[in-house]
Formats: C-alpha cells, structure tokens, sequence
C-alpha cells in the first residue's frame, strides 16, 4: 500500500489567484492512499522543497504529487528533490494546474478550481501504481561521424577534433568543400569564398584527429547514442594512395569534352580528373563511365603516364566499419531543377537564362570565362542583366512554399558585380519583398541600390527571345504597370532543395524529414540542432534554406553538442522506455513496423513447457534506441508491450479516477 | 484622377466573400507577386492592373472593382490563373466581379461598356434564335455603341469571303433555350 | 469510331473552312462526327460573363442531348465551344447540386457522365501511323507557327496539353513531314471577343503574334480555334501594313494542313475562304 504525500502549488498568483489552492488540498488529502496533504505559496522554491523532504521523512511516504506547473518546467526539479529525501525520483507524478487550468480558466474560478481536483485526483490514482525506475549507464564512443563535407561539415569537424575527438568525414564527391567552394564572392563583405573556405579544407585534411573519406557514401548504420556502427562505402577511385596529385594523367587522358559538374557543364573535363586544382584531396578520380579503359577495354594512357604507379584499374569498393558516438548530417542542398517546372521561363531551352549559381561560376576568376560575365550563347559581354527572385521559392503551385533565405543577398551581390564589371550596365531586380535580416544586410542591399540597380517589384511572367535578346515580360506592381525589359542575360535565383539522395541518408542513419525533405530538428526554437533520434544531429542547409553565415553558426552548435555528449564516458539512459512482457508477446512484431527509431529487433528464447523445450520469437526493445515514444504499446495486440513510467495500468487508473 | 485615403474596414464589406462565393477562389490568398499582371495580355489596356483588383478584393472596396474597366477587358485567356504561385483562379475571380457587375445593372463605361453592350447583344441573338448571330451580334452592337460603321471593312471582306451569313440559324426547341433564360432570370429575381 | 459532334455557331461563318476541313478529314481517318441533333449555343464568353448558371445551363443542354444520343464522347471543332462544354462537364460531374439545380433549369435528367474532348485530343489520340498511312503530299515547304491559343490549354482544369509548351499539334503536323517552328507565342493570348468591342487591342496582340511568328521564320500559323483564325487572319493586316518588315503569315486550321496533306483539293478544304492569302503557298504542293 502507497503512502501518497500531495503537494499543491499557488505560484503565487498565477495558480492561487484563480484556484482556490487549500480546498483542492482538503480534497486531496480525502482521496485513497494520501496521507498527506499541504499547500504553498512557491513549490519549488527552497522553503518548498524542504517542506517535501521533510514531509516524506515525517510520514514515511512512498510516492508525491505536486500539482503545479507543467513537468517540462520542473519534473526534474522534484524528482532530484524527492531523491534527496531518499525516494527513487520516479515516485513522482506531477498534476498541471497552471498551464492546463488556471491560466487558460482565468475567468471561470470555480470550474477551475473543480478541475484542479480531478488532475489532482488523476496524479494520485497514478502514483499510486507507480514503480520504482532506474536509469542505465550507456558507454560512449568518443568519435563522431559527419555526413557531408560541406562548409558546414569542414566547421564542425575542425570544432570536434579541437576539443580532442576523433571526428569521420564522409563525403560523397571526389573532394571535400561543397557549395561554398564555387562560390565567388561572400556577402555581405565580399570577402573571396574560396579564400575563406580552401584552408579550412586542407586544416581538416591535415587535422591529426580527422579523417577524411571522399568519393564515399554511408551504407549503413547500426546502434544507438554513443554506440553508432557504420558501414561506409569506398566507391572504387581507380587511383591508390601512391597518387602524388602531379597531374600527369589527367593532362594525358585523351577523353576530353566531359562536362565539368564542379563548372555546372559550363567547362570540360578529362576522364580522370580532380574537380578543381585546390580539391582535397588533391587526387584524381577515372569516371568509369566515360573512361575508355572501362568502356573500350583499351587505353591505358593514364597508367602508362602516372609515375607512382597510381593508377588502379582493378580497384573495386570498399566497406569499411567506423565506430562512433554521434553522429552528424550535413548534407547541404541542390537548386531545383527549374528547367523542368517553369515553361514560362523557357523550360531552359534559352541558353542565356542561367540559375546564380551559373553567374557564381561565371563571375569567379578561376571559373569557366576566367571572371568575366559573358553570355552562353555568343560569349559576348551582356548589357543589360536582369535577375529573377524566388524561381522556386515561394511558389507553391509550381515548387516550394517556402522562402529560400539566401537569394535577396546573393542576388544583391550579384547587381553589384555586373555593374562593378561592366561599365555601362543596366541591373533590373524583378523582387516580391527584398529581405535582408542579417548583420550588415540591409547596408550592403542599399549599397547595391545606390550603384543603381533597378530594383523592380513584381514577378516575371514570361521570358522570350527577341532576335539577340531576351524580352522579360514583368510588372511593376507598385506603379500598377506592366514592364518589359530588353535583356541580354538572365539570371535566375532558384529554391534551395535538400541534396539529391538526402532521403536516403534519413533512412539509413533513421530519422525524420519535414513536408520538404529537409531534415527535421527536434524543436524549432529549443533544439535546433538534434533530431529526434538519440546521438543523432544536424547542421546547414539540410535542416533548411541558410547562408553560409548561418550554416557555419550552426555547425559550430551541433559541435558543441557533439562535444558535450562525447565529454562523458558514460551517459544516463532514460528508464522510460519500452519493455516486453516475454510470456504475453505473440511474436508478430507489429510493434517492429511502427518503432520510428528501430529500437525493436526480433529475439528467440527458450521456453520450458512441461516435458519439452519451446523455442519461439519475441519482441526486445534496445534501451539505447527507444525514445519512450510509446508508439509500439499502441501497435501491440496482445499488450505485452508497456511504456516503463506510462504503463496501460497507470494510465487506466487515471482514466478511471477522472471518470469518477 | 483623386487619391481619396483609402479607409480600412473589412467589416463593412463582403466583397472577397462573395468572390469566394461566386468563383470559390480565396483572393485573400493573394500576396501581391504581380505575376497575373506581368501576364495578362490585355493589362496595357486596362485601368487597374490584376494585382490591383485583387488588392483591391482583399481591402473590400466594392465600388472600384465593380466599376473598373479591368473586370470586363479580362479575356478570360487564364495565362494569370495557370501560373499564380498562389494556385489563385484571378481569371475566375475577373469572372465572378464581372457577373456582379451585371448583378448590379453595372454599365461599365468606355471600353467596358463596349465589352458589356456587345456581350449583351450576343446574348440577345442567342435568345432569338437559339444560336447566336454573329452578323445580328455586330449590327446590334454597333447601334447600341453608336458606332454604326464600326468594323464593316471586316464584314465585308467576311461577305467577300464568302464567311457571312444572314439568315439566322435557328434551333427547332428554341423554345427550350428562351426557357432556360426565362428560368434563371425568376431564380434571380426570386432570390 | 463514332464521336458526338459540336459544330459551333460559327460552323457556317467565320469557322467554315475549319468545319469543312474537319469533317473531311475525320472522315477519312475513319472518325464518323454525328452532329447532335438541334444543339443550341453553348453561351461562350457572353453567357460565363453575364451569370455563371446561365453559362453552365447553355452548355449542359447540349451535353444532356449527347447523352440521350448514347454517345459517352463529344468534341467541338471550335476551341471556344470546347472550353464551355468542358468546364461545364467539369463543374456538374463535381457538383451534385448543382448538377440538380441544371437540370431544373434545362429541362433535361443529365447524369454529367459525358467526356469532353477537342478535336484536336481526338484526332490525335488515333496512332500516329493510320495518321500517316493516308499522307500522299508532303508539305515540307510549309514551316508552321502552331499556334494554340488559350481555349485549349488554359485553365488547368480543362487543359488538353502543357500550357506553356503545348507539343500534341506539333507532332501531328510534324507527321505530314512539314516543318515546325519553335516560336515564343504559342499560347499568348489574340484577345478573344474583345475584336468587336475593342479592336485595336486585339491588333496589338496580333501584331505581337505575327512578330513572332516572323521572327521564328514561319511561312504560316496554323490554329485549332475559329476566333483565333477570325482574329490572326483579318487583323494582321493592321500589324503588317504598320510594321512593314512584317511577312503576311497566311492562317490555317490544323486539318486543312493534315487534309492537304493527305490529298484533298484546295476547295475539300476550304482553303479559298481565307481572308489573308494562301494561294503562294497551297500551290506549291497541290
């Protein structure tokens, strides 16, 4: 038999200046099981909490309720409050009467204070079934794994192997640095992006605690927090460690006129090829598909040329195992394909209609017109450029609902390199809003105003050539008059997407994506950085649309935490997770399908029945993986499954006090 | 022309609501692109540009909407409605402020009385005869607009061309047709 | 295959040579067009303008007699009539009570169980082969400007193809071997019935179009609609004689190309009713 201590809450007046606090307190003391009932003004304050110990002490309780605020603001408070009087802290069951009664019955005292009754009557009849828990101690793995060797994930590596960790890069292209390294100029300070961006590359690749996969993919994942087991995929570079990045081989190769990805097609490429001379690593890849080695059988010129005997037809791929205890996705974004939604613009039949990513490469001196702004079609020097906001982006019926944050800036920059350029330039900005929230945003946009960009409000309906020109057919919406623009380029600023395989990369490490596949964080506002899953975080445009200087801020948030988590060599498991009642479960695994974070594996054991040996499967939960979801002890048929601190007992003892 | 303040009460009217009604497109949707009006074909012709009329919808004021030429010079084309990130039907919408327009006994003035004069004219030949007359539509028009020689280079290339017809094409259950006028017109009154 | 057919009120007027041409050709692709019997006007812009019960009614009576015919098709040659008929269709088979309230209104049980389709849609949903199993010209001395209009492709409700690069006229007019320009106004807009009330904005935009249409260097526009005909073939008059770099664009429905093509006489189809002139270019294949 329980010997339940209640404890009502006033907060001052935020719960007594509505519920009348010492009758709720003369009923609970009436309810089965209590024999001990107060009042106060602050619970939780210092006086509060020895009223409990004492109490507890003075009439040897074995469970407390304290009706008060909600338990996200101080379950943890008196649970360490009641340990200290010597009970297991899960003797502990809260009643909201702040949150979920007074403040939202402010007008209506009376009902307000008959439901502070029921909740508190609800509490008893719960901690009255109430068992002791424990938590579990769970060993960490002090490495970390980064998906993604982006800017984001070059951040928080170099940030994770600093503080002493061991830290995996993963990344899928043949060499680390991802968007940020095609980029030209950085806004607002204009500063070279690959200035600030290629000697973090080679500190990571230097970095004596990082190590550095490129041309690579992870295959699976394993485990939980603390405790990841990943298989990554070396795929095949057809060139060994020997490789020295001399070059030899790629000046050699006879199969040009490979469009160069690294220049978005605008430049060729060889067969073997590093994607740009400051790649890291600084060591070719042989595109299997276009090399004649692999497609005629017959080459070899590389091989012949290479003089560290480099070059490894044979190679294949590699699995290789990396243990670790957390875990980062960075996996960035992609432009979406524009070419294939808006027939207005074209459907990209216009050669001089270009995404600003195509203008970056453009623009930057080490891209395919050595800096100069150039249209496609002729390569002549354009006059008049007009740039198109939101391609993609706030456009639900074509693409994406949402804003893609960067594009107002970049598109700013942008203006201001055309008219830097070229003297004699016309800018036009076809705009919905202008939006600049950020440090020095909104100078750099009315610097670029006052070079003379024309900023126009209104979308662009139609994009069509007019003999050597483009006609853009837009409005200005503030004039309430329709315009037309006679251009020589267009640039168009498309919706950020998640990267292309994005998905996939959920999945196997096992986490949630949002409405538009972007990695989902845990909480908006408070846990910006981890997922819902255990060990599991994120940081840059995988988690939504950013700029670089939020992307790196993020970066080195996730860092932190990984930082924190990988500090203890031990961390508490929550005892409230799933457990299986072995003799009750069926073995149909239903709970399996539904466990979002594969926290439930089939098991076989072995029963004794009279006179023989049984051997069957069951459900068993790893403690590691479960999140005390309590999705499966929905899914369980027979009800073998039970929510440790939320079993169906305990919840039906409340739902029979409230229907009292 | 006058810049009166525009005084904000959406209380006072139920305009975008009864677009919602007539046309079921929310204009409050609407976050002023403009797209519709860097679209539309006839936008150099008009008055107030589609953006302006939704804006317009969405502030409630009646009078300028249903008084504009924009509503009727629309030629229902549909370029503003298939490319709205809105996913907004303005054509429907354009539809729906024309039919109150009508509603109202609404004339329209300049170019949009033409529209309204020649859409009735149309209307009345198809009363007539069950379909319409295209000869009978332009020659009611043009005495109606007081233009009575208002594209008759057209008509007589068209007669040369051997593509007029004078005698009307009439439905035998023309009956059938009036009826379905007659109908309605005591569903409207009666409402 | 048998279809119920909608001729338009135009079908002997200014859509004359595009009804002519149409029969011609469904005919001998083995297309039997039965003419609903005593159909009315199907309200066009004047009805949808004015009140939209009215423009629905107007429609559904003609829909409710294709059903009392047993057909469960009908096209229109007439891209205007189409659109009505089709958006009818499309509100009534959504929409029981209005349906209930159309049927009072018309007299007639329409169960809106009745597919609309242009002629277009019919003509090329036959394989393409039986299509060019029949050509006996090639007309590749025609470099075509396909021009679709709104009616067909807008609103999405009832588009029969993309609408901003509708490709179906194209590849039946491709498949008679003449050549089809890629040009910029396709689908813009020739400003409808506006041409009696406000002509000199319809010039405006035709002029547009035969800009276009120039600059692709087309030798002709061809269109699937009788007012987008009326409209490029008299007023672009207006737009070349101002802009005189301008090439006069002869005009032609879709199936008096397919209908040459496949051996008909100039008069089989209707080609002399044009106002702009044909004749240069029809002679060089007939």
């Amino acid at each position: 038999m329980q010997r339940i201590g209640v404890f009502i809450c006033w907060c001052g007046s935020n719960i007594g200046g509505v519920v009348d606090v010492p009758a709720v307190a003369r009923e609970a003391a009436k309810f089965h099981g209590v024999v001990y009932s107060a009042e106060y003004k602050y619970m939780c304050s210092e006086p509060g909490q020895e009223m409990i110990v004492s109490a507890i002490k003075e009439h040897r309780l074995t469970g407390v309720v304290v009706a008060s605020c909600s338990p996200t603001l101080h379950e943890i408070t008196f649970r360490k409050n009641i340990a200290r009087a010597g009970l297991n802290p899960y003797m502990l069951e809260m009643a909201n009467i702040r949150e979920q009664c007074s403040w939202v019955h402010q007008h209506e005292p009376e009902k307000a204070t008959k439901k502070a009754i029921e909740l508190v009557r609800r509490a008893v009849a719960k901690a009255g079934k109430l068992e002791p828990l424990f938590e579990s101690a769970i060993p960490v793995t002090k490495r970390a794994l980064i998906i993604g060797g982006g800017i984001a994930g070059i951040q928080a590596a170099l940030d994770i192997a600093d503080a002493g960790n061991e830290v995996v890069i993963v990344e899928r292209e043949p060499t680390i640095g991802g968007k940020m390294v095609l980029l030209d100029k950085t806004f607002p300070t204009l500063d070279c992006s690959a200035c600030i961006s290629t000697p973090k590359m080679v500190s990571a690749a230097q970095h004596p605690n990082i190590k550095i996969y490129t041309y690579a993919e992870v295959e699976e994942v394993k485990g939980y927090i603390g405790n990841f087991s990943v298989v990554v995929k070396q795929k095949a570079r057809s060139v060994n460690s020997n490789c020295t990045g001399c070059g030899a081989c790629w000046a050699k190769c006879p199969t040009k006129n490979i469009p160069n990805e690294f220049d978005l097609g605008m430049s060729m490429r060889k067969a073997i090829y590093v994607p740009f001379p400051q790649a890291v690593p600084n060591r070719p890849v042989i595109d299997r598909e276009r090399c004649r080695q692999f497609v005629k059988g017959k080459c070899g010129v590389c091989k012949k040329f290479c003089p560290t005997d480099a070059i490894d037809y044979e190679q294949g791929d590699e699995f290789i195992t990396e243990n670790v205890g957390a875990i980062l996705a960075a996996t960035g974004y992609d432009l979406i394909d524009w070419t294939k939604i808006y027939g207005e613009y074209g459907y990209g039949k216009y050669p001089d209609v270009v995404t600003g990513l195509h203008f970056e490469r453009m623009v930057n001196a080490s891209g395919p017109t050595g800096g100069k702004i150039l249209r496609p079609s002729d390569g002549e020097q354009p006059k008049t450029v007009v740039f198109i906001k939101c391609v993609g982006s706030r456009d639900e019926a074509k693409a994406k609902e949402y804003c893609s944050r960067a594009c107002c800036m970049y598109t700013a920059k942008h203006a201001h390199q055309v008219l830097e350029k070229i003297p004699g330039s016309q800018v036009v900005i076809f705009y919905i809003d202008v939006r600049c929230a950020g440090k020095a945003y909104e100078e750099f946009y009315l610097k670029t105003l006052h070079e003379g960009a024309i900023y126009t409000r209104g979308r662009v309906s139609k994009i069509y050539p007019e003999g050597n020109h483009l006609i853009v057919k837009g409005a200005d919406t503030l004039l309430g008059r329709p315009v037309e623009v006679v251009a020589d380029l267009v640039v168009l600023a498309t919706a950020m997407i998640p990267s292309a395989g994005s998905a996939d990369v959920a999945r196997t490490v096992g986490f949630t994506v949002d409405k538009d596949g972007f990695f989902q964080e845990a909480h908006p506002k408070l846990r910006p950085v981890e997922t819902n899953t255990g060990g599991v975080f994120l940081a840059g445009v995988c988690q939504g649309p950013k700029d670089i200087p939020d992307t790196v801020a993020q970066a080195s948030a996730a860092a932190a935490k990984i930082i924190g988590l990988l500090s203890h060599s031990e961390i508490a498991g929550e005892p409230t997770i799933a457990c299986v009642n072995e003799a009750m479960c069926s073995g149909c695994l239903a709970c399996r399908g539904i466990c979002p974070y594969r926290a439930i594996e089939p098991k076989e054991i072995v029963e004794r029945l009279p006179g023989k040996q049984v051997t069957r499967v069951v459900a068993s939960v790893n403690s590691g993986l479960c999140q005390g979801c309590g999705a499966c002890t929905v899914a369980c048929r027979p009800g073998a499954l039970n929510l440790k601190g939320f079993t169906n007992e305990q919840l039906l003892s409340e739902v029979d006090a409230l229907c009292q | 022309m006058m810049q009166q303040p525009i005084v904000i009460d959406d209380r006072k009217s139920d305009l975008s609501k009864e677009v919602l009604l007539h046309s079921g497109q929310d204009s409050s949707l609407c976050f002023q692109c403009g797209k519709c009006t860097a679209g539309c074909p006839v936008a150099f012709a008009m008055d107030l540009t589609p953006n302006q009329i939704m804006r317009m919808v969405q502030l409630g004021l009646t009078d300028d909407v249903l008084n504009s030429q924009t509503i009727r010079l629309c030629a229902y084309c549909s370029t503003c409605s298939v490319r709205c990130p809105r996913n907004i039907g303005v054509a429907d919408v354009m539809d729906s402020l024309r039919i109150m327009a009508a509603e109202r006994n609404i004339p329209g003035t300049d170019r949009s009385r033409k529209v309204n004069i020649f859409n009735q004219a149309f209307l009345d030949t198809l009363k007539m005869f069950g379909r319409s007359h295209e000869v009978l539509a332009m020659l009611l028009f043009n005495l109606r607009s007081c233009q009575p020689f208002h594209n008759a280079k057209l008509g007589l290339k068209m007669f040369n061309n051997g593509k007029i017809k004078l005698k009307p094409d009439r439905v035998k259950a023309v009956n059938e047709v009036k009826e379905i006028f007659q109908r309605i017109n005591r569903l409207r009154k009666g409402a | 295959m048998k279809v119920a057919y909608y001729p338009g009120c135009s079908y002997e007027t200014s859509g004359k040579d595009y009804e002519i041409s149409a029969k011609m050709v469904c005919n001998k692709l083995g297309i039997d067009l039965v003419e609903i019997p005593d159909w009315s006007c199907c309200g066009s812009t004047a009805a949808h303008s004015t009140d939209h019960l009215l423009a629905v009614s107007l429609a559904a009576r003609n829909l409710a007699l294709v059903e009392k015919m047993g057909f469960d098709t009908v096209t229109a040659s007439c891209s205007a009539c189409y659109q009505r008929l089709a958006l009818a269709q499309a509100e009534l088979a959504q929409d029981k009570k209005l349906l209930e309230q159309v049927n009072e209104i018309t007299g007639y049980d329409y169960k809106a169980a009745v597919k609309v389709n242009s002629i277009l849609e019919i003509i090329a949903g036959l394989d393409e082969e039986s299509i060019k199993a029949k050509i006996t010209r090639s007309m590749e001395i025609f470099r075509i400007a396909p021009y679709y209009g709104c009616l067909l492709v807008r609103p999405s409700k009832v588009k029969i193809d993309d609408p901003e690069n509708p490709t179906i006229m194209d590849r039946m007019l491709q498949t008679t071997g003449a050549q089809v320009v890629d040009w910029s106004h396709k689908t813009e807009c020739c400003g409808a019935s506006l041409s009696v009330s406000n002509n000199d904005i319809v010039i405006s935009l035709v002029s547009r179009i035969i800009k276009a249409a120039n600059a692709a260097d087309a030798n002709c526009i061809v269109t699937a609609c009788a007012l987008c005909h009326l409209n490029l073939d008299y007023y672009q008059s207006f737009a070349t004689q101002t802009k005189g770099a301008l090439k006069e664009m002869p005009i032609f429905y879709f199936p008096q190309i397919l209908g040459l093509a496949m051996g008909f006489s100039k008069k089989d189809m209707g080609v002399e009713y044009n106002i702009t002139d044909t004749s240069e270019l029809v002679k060089k294949v007939v």
